[in-house]
């Protein structure tokens, strides 16, 4: 990990809600809050946070606003019962109480059970810089990987969380949609195969998967590099095959991956996606060396976990060679 | 005159030879069939479900959450006609639909599974408020009903005591939760296990597992505005 550097914003400035995906977080609430009244199905199952957000409809509709106190395990629990009954539950808290928490409860009282969910994380791995390792999950994504079935999301803009919330809804299968308090300028349109959005010549270098809100800074650390880059909003199902078409085009089968989570995490996809050739592979991502215990801004972890622009376009000339 | 297999093994008195078709003859372990009494009683004169209403959403529902020591729940079910009573002689093997903890997607009729402690009492709260929040009611009128099963020594994971605080709170009086007492909780719960549920405001009732009329009415007094707790008490301390 490199040193953090000086944080630019006062503390005073730091609010445990703005750090933790605000924008995302209210595209979240408004979609929800326009679903209870669009689809009976739907219930939302909260564990005290975002509580405030959803009295005025929970009052509407009696009994699709639950609240089970501080009790996450109950949280699950609940929301396995409502499905199990015909209903489609959104659940949502701090990733780390969300999917860390009562990780039992996501495999057997959704998983085992067959039914699904529609879980809404806030504060993915380090938005809550300053609130400590308590209030981080980077993990999230590499825990979930361990449940068959499982449809991860990770939106780069609060426009894609609207459009993937709408997409989930009417479905049944388990979801997790993990927002942050970071943010592209513009989104992509949401879909689970990869979009390119920018494309290399026959001669170039690799291959740059921008995983959600590292899409901005991976553009412009590769901005001098000729390399496709390829944008997913959508982890899990892993888009292979799209993969495979894309590294086929281009010159190098060279790939790096940018997470905004745990570093690796989508490694074992991107072996598989590659398996009928020869490649070179590299994962940035929240680093797995050591717990990094420091508080400061988003921007320092981003920069301490070589998250930020500069870190990667360093990593990106290192791994492709250039 | 033609007889099926189901004619022939419905009677409480079958039990004991539906549960040999899985274990054999040998002598049956206590913590197997601390249950079946209790089990019994619901399937028979309380839940309002049978097997050509297994998926209507009108059903009463009832939860094993005590997952393990299943054969008394199996063998109830054959004796009702969920299952086969050929099918319970493939227990636990390879391709069988009843294993020893069971799985809610290979046997229609089983609601949850469950093995691992502590899943269905959440689980029982959650879908009995989304038969609420759907405002589902039968034919007469009434709302369907949700019964869990949990053991005393499983109520030892924290699990139960989230959903034990919340359903209260949240008012879900179509849950009951039916409590085995056959003191597996080491060291026993003081002031007993129904004192739990009753500081959070259920309601409770005590009886003894074999004694099926009281048990029945246990499951039956009405408890408006409050989740009911049944505590009952295994054979051994009748």
């Amino acid at each position: 990990m490199n040193a953090p550097v000086k944080s630019q914003i006062p503390a005073q400035n730091m609010d445990i809600h703005k750090a933790s995906g605000a924008s995302m977080r209210e595209a979240f609430a408004a979609t929800v809050r326009g679903a209870l009244d669009d689809d009976p199905r739907v219930a939302v199952v909260l564990a005290v946070i975002s509580g405030d957000k959803f009295r005025e409809p929970g009052a509407r509709h009696p009994g699709r606003v639950i609240d089970v106190g501080i009790r996450e395990q109950a949280l699950v629990g609940v929301a396995g019962g409502l499905a199990l009954t015909g209903m489609r539950p959104i659940v949502h808290s701090y990733a780390p109480f969300l999917v860390e928490r009562p990780f039992e409860q996501l495999k057997i009282s959704l998983s085992h059970q067959g039914v699904g969910a529609i879980l809404v994380g806030i504060g993915g791995s380090y938005d809550a810089s300053f609130a400590g390792r308590t209030h981080q999950a980077p993990g999230d994504v590499a825990v979930l990987d361990s449940l068959p079935g499982w449809a991860v999301h990770v939106p780069g803009h609060p426009d894609e969380v609207r459009q993937l919330l709408l997409q989930e809804i009417p479905r049944d299968r388990p979801v997790y949609l993990r927002l942050s308090s970071e943010a592209n300028r513009a989104p992509v349109p949401v879909s689970e195969k990869l979009t390119v959005v920018r494309r290399g010549s026959g001669r170039s270098a690799g291959v740059v998967v921008a995983v959600g809100p590292m899409l901005d800074r991976t553009l412009e650390a590769t901005a001098g590099l000729d390399v496709t880059v390829a944008y997913a909003s959508t982890v899990r199902p892993f888009d292979r095959e799209g993969l495979n078409r894309i590294v086929a085009a281009a010159g190098s089968a060279d790939v790096l991956v940018v997470e905004p989570y745990l570093q690796g995490t989508s490694a074992h996809e991107v072996s598989a996606a590659l398996a009928d050739r020869r490649h070179r592979q590299l994962g940035l991502g929240v680093s797995r060396a050591e717990e990094l215990r420091a508080y400061g801004t988003p921007a320092e972890h981003a920069r301490a976990h070589g998250l930020d622009a500069e870190g990667i376009a360093k990593a990106a000339r290192d791994f492709f060679l250039v | 005159m033609r007889m099926t297999t189901a004619a022939v093994f419905s009677r409480y008195a079958d039990l004991p030879a539906l549960i040999g078709l899985m274990e054999g003859d040998e002598k049956h372990s206590e913590a197997a069939h601390s249950t079946l009494d209790v089990i019994w009683t619901l399937y028979d004169r309380v839940l309002r479900v049978a097997p050509d209403t297994a998926d209507a959403p009108d059903r009463d529902r009832f939860l094993l959450s005590k997952g393990h020591g299943p054969a008394a729940y199996y063998a109830v079910l054959a004796a009702k006609g969920f299952l086969d009573v050929p099918t319970l002689r493939t227990w636990g093997t390879y391709d069988s639909p009843l294993g020893f903890h069971p799985d809610r997607t290979l046997v229609p009729g089983i609601e949850i599974g469950s093995g691992s402690l502590g899943h269905g009492l959440p689980l029982a709260l959650g879908s009995a408020l989304g038969v609420r929040a759907q405002g589902i009611r039968r034919a007469d009128g009434t709302e369907p009903r949700v019964v869990v099963l949990v053991g005393d020594g499983e109520l030892q994971e924290g699990s139960n005591h989230e959903a034990i605080a919340a359903a209260a709170r949240l008012g879900a009086d179509n849950l009951t939760a039916v409590v085995v007492d056959n003191r597996s909780a080491t060291p026993p719960w003081p002031g007993g296990v129904g004192a739990r549920f009753e500081v959070e405001g259920w309601e409770v009732r005590s009886e003894r597992g074999r004694h099926h009329d009281a048990v029945h009415r246990a499951l039956t007094d009405p408890h408006p505005g409050r989740p009911l707790a049944v505590v009952v008490t295994t054979p051994s301390e009748s």
